[in-house]
């Protein structure tokens, strides 16, 4: 295969290669910071005092971790692309967040960023993963779904079943930063190897700049199509840039595997079904995942990981899995009881409307997924999914029938 | 001065070409793979590339009937490296402009003729606006949070140093009080973040409200914004029809705050090609958008309303500004020209045309033909 950016990956390349290889002393070595090369200065006219962005009304990760020394030392930095730390910091600067909702405050224009500024980047991952901390710690991939236990919810409650992660190829630029050829070319990577997928994962691509109208309502109907970024955290970073170009929705014949390319991620990859089947959801899903991973790497392309911080995407909330196992469920009873967040809290899942992050419940409908993502594998956030919400069903079931429930002790984080 | 920025290895520039095959601005109309080829690799002492100059535009594909801009500049000098785009753009835009053309500043008060008797049972508002960027420091669309400080501070130093009917005060978006907000904003005083994607695409509402603010002088006839979509926005006004008066004091507001910049070496960016520089190629020249409020209940449903309009070089908004519609009848007209003629002369002929337009209106009141009224193209 003749790319146009193979003379920019070999170098790259090298350090990913080495990283997969894991676990050696060498690998660990040719990734720590100062290793990884500045890239083209910066353009600095004042002093880093001077550029110190005020944060005093601010409320994110990105605000409570970034001091004047770390800004300093960082801001005349860039990643070999050339992503700056302002660049990093921007969508933190002009979203100052809410009072209740602590949002991230930054995002990683490329592989290097969680590199370059690792001062400032492993700071606000400890915060926002709970105390995980790259410097020190491990993550664990575990994508063998033989290993889940029931896994099949009583239906009477459980409506839908759904498992999503992101993936990022490897020698490319993050949506914050990339380039329209970059773009293009993730695109070109992975409907490519798409286009391999055989049985029930065979399917067929519709680019946001080509789909037909009947097939945009199809998409609509389906609740598959995502649309060109309103929120501000995303478009303050870029990441709607050149809309829709090279954007588009891949999706198997059954429906039931789906895949988003340069949304806020390279790639978004969904194994969704109706009922409460979330072994057969999560079997799909690790199945698909490693095929399309074959594929790429058939190729000669691979994704984004590492030993410190698992898949490498766009947001710091999302390394690690990058991923959210959930269900949509009815706790009508569960819902309304004092205690529901306390359970939810302990048993580490979260709660969203049915619309997905930042919607109101329906109807006594919840969304319920991991709260997890960095520290955990795959088997173990989905096994956590599985156990809590079979709990709070039991619970649902007990207050039915007018008998008391029990708050569950708090899991432990980091097994 | 341009450097070269693409390390090698980077993909052909067909790769990184936007589809524009939806789009409608003049950006789009003028950027071919050619043109893009031979300006991708170009960048701006202070680093502004090409693909920054159009980002607005490949977001913002445009609109069937309202053609947009689609570019910015981010600094000075990107109408020097970028010329290749900005010179067709901003020839398609200003009826023609060649690259050889040289653009007059005329910022004498005492050279326009009349403007003091509009009448002001028709005109409710006059108004003078334009738009000033600061010597050595690159524009919104670029600037960092260091330079656009700095560039606030500057402006308050000069404006501070105004007396007479100039004497005035400065508010910190940052730090407003809720009284004064409340009262900027029923003055009509206050702007508010961008919420244009024509504006955010071109990262203009970067940082926002740092470095931001209003400034204005007791009287509250003279008004200068502080880096919204430029470095400054002048703005002369007051209610009736004394156009006459909201222009003398435009041009001696400007000339003392230039006068100002100048003693600390930050003299305004102009040259005698492209007059005043500013960050939209729209608002080169003079900048100047001078307007009234002005009832035209009749004349504004006439069949040749439009037409009255392009002869006189003049241009209607609705009431709120840029894309809003008229309430009550009543229009903002002002000026369609920027480039190629001067302060005084767009003046002229908003004075020169309102006044035309109102007779007009009175007639038709009395139930009487305009048709010996309609003007020649000026």
């Amino acid at each position: 295969m003749a790319s146009s950016f193979s003379r920019i990956l070999s170098s790259k390349r090298h350090i990913g290669i080495l990283t997969l290889v894991g676990g050696s002393v060498t690998a660990g070595f040719l990734l720590h910071r100062e290793h990884v090369s500045a890239g083209v200065p910066v353009r600095r006219r004042y002093p880093a005092s001077a550029e110190f962005p005020d944060l005093r009304k601010h409320n994110n990760c990105m605000a409570s971790n970034l001091t004047p020394a770390i800004y300093a030392k960082l801001c005349d930095r860039a990643t070999p692309n050339g992503f700056t730390l302002d660049e990093a910091i921007q969508t933190g600067v002009d979203n100052p967040g809410h009072p209740f909702i602590k949002t991230v405050g930054m995002v990683a224009g490329d592989e290097e960023s969680y590199e370059v500024f690792a001062d400032l980047l492993d700071p606000v991952i400890k915060e926002r993963h709970n105390g995980y901390d790259p410097r020190a710690m491990r993550h664990p991939t575990d994508l063998e779904s033989s290993k889940i236990q029931s896994g099949h919810f009583d239906e009477r409650y459980v409506l839908s079943s759904r498992v999503r992660t992101g993936r990022s190829i490897r020698g490319l630029s993050l949506p914050p930063a990339c380039t329209r050829a970059e773009r293009r070319e993730v695109e070109r990577v992975v409907v490519d190897a798409l286009s391999g997928l055989k049985g029930d994962l065979t399917g067929k691509y519709y680019s946001l700049t080509q789909m037909t109208e009947k097939e945009q309502q199809q998409l609509i109907d389906d609740h598959f199509l995502f649309d060109k970024p309103v929120s501000p955290l995303l478009t303050c970073a870029g990441m709607a840039r050149d809309w829709p170009d090279a954007r588009g929705i891949w999706h198997n014949n059954e429906k039931t595997f789906l895949i988003w390319v340069n949304e806020e991620d390279h790639t978004r990859v969904i194994s969704m079904e109706k009922g409460g089947n979330m072994k057969r959801v999560f079997e799909r899903f690790c199945r698909g995942l490693k095929e399309v991973e074959r594929l790429i790497q058939e190729r000669g392309w691979e994704f984004m990981w590492n030993e410190r911080l698992g898949y490498i995407l766009t947001c710091p909330s999302n390394l690690g899995t990058g991923l959210r196992a959930g269900v949509h469920v009815k706790l009508p009873l569960l819902g309304k009881d004092p205690r529901f967040s306390k359970i939810l809290d302990n048993l580490r899942l979260q709660k969203r409307g049915t619309g997905g992050v930042d919607t109101a419940a329906v109807g006594g409908v919840f969304d319920i997924s991991n709260l997890d993502r960095l520290g955990q594998s795959e088997v173990q956030l989905v096994q956590t999914v599985i156990d809590g919400v079979n709990y709070l069903i039991e619970c649902e079931k007990r207050l039915e029938k007018g008998q008391d429930i029990k708050v569950p002790a708090p899991i432990k984080l980091f097994k | 001065c341009a450097k070269n920025t693409q390390p090698t290895g980077t993909p052909p520039f067909e790769e990184e070409f936007p589809d524009l095959s939806k789009h409608n601005n003049h950006m789009a109309k003028v950027l071919s793979k050619e043109v893009y080829g031979k300006l991708r690799d170009k960048q701006t002492p202070s680093g502004y590339t090409l693909d920054d100059v159009i980002q607005t535009g490949v977001d913002n594909p445009g609109h069937p009937f309202i053609m947009t801009v689609g570019c910015v500049a981010g600094d000075e000098e990107s109408y020097e490296v970028f010329k290749d785009l900005l010179d067709p753009v901003i020839s398609d835009r200003h009826g023609g402009y060649k690259p050889t053309d040289k653009h007059k500043t005329d910022l004498n008060h005492e050279n326009l003729k009349g403007g003091d008797d509009l009448d002001p049972n028709y005109v409710l508002s006059s108004r003078v606006r334009t738009g000033r960027s600061i010597k050595g420091f690159t524009l919104p669309p670029h600037n960092s949070r260091g330079e656009r400080r700095i560039i606030e501070r500057l402006s308050i130093e000069a404006l501070n140093s105004l007396d007479g009917e100039f004497k005035g005060k400065y508010y910190p978006l940052k730090t407003m009080t809720d009284a004064e907000q409340e009262q900027l904003i029923a003055d009509h005083f206050l702007f508010d973040k961008p919420v244009s994607p024509l504006l955010t695409c071109a990262g203009m509402a970067r940082d926002w409200p740092d470095g931001r603010g209003i400034w204005h002088n007791e009287n509250k006839t003279f008004l200068v914004w502080v880096n919204e979509e430029d470095h400054l926005r002048v703005i002369s006004m007051q209610k009736g029809g004394n156009m006459r008066e909201v222009f003398r004091r435009f041009c001696v507001g400007l000339q003392k705050i230039e006068e100002i910049f100048k003693k600390h070496d930050h003299g305004f960016m102009w040259n005698e090609h492209l007059g005043y520089i500013l960050t939209c190629p729209s608002n080169l020249g003079t900048g100047l958008r001078g307007g009234v409020h002005v009832k035209l209940a009749k004349l504004s449903t006439h069949p040749k309303f439009e037409e009255i309009l392009t002869r006189l070089r003049l241009q209607k908004r609705g009431t709120g500004g840029v894309d809003t519609a008229s309430v009550g009848g009543v229009f903002d007209i002002s000026n369609a020209d920027r480039l190629g003629s001067s302060e005084v002369e767009q003046v002229q002929l908003v004075v020169d045309g309102v006044k035309l337009m109102v007779e007009m209106e009175k007639k038709l009141e009395k139930g009487e033909s305009i048709d010996s009224m309609i003007p020649a193209q000026k």
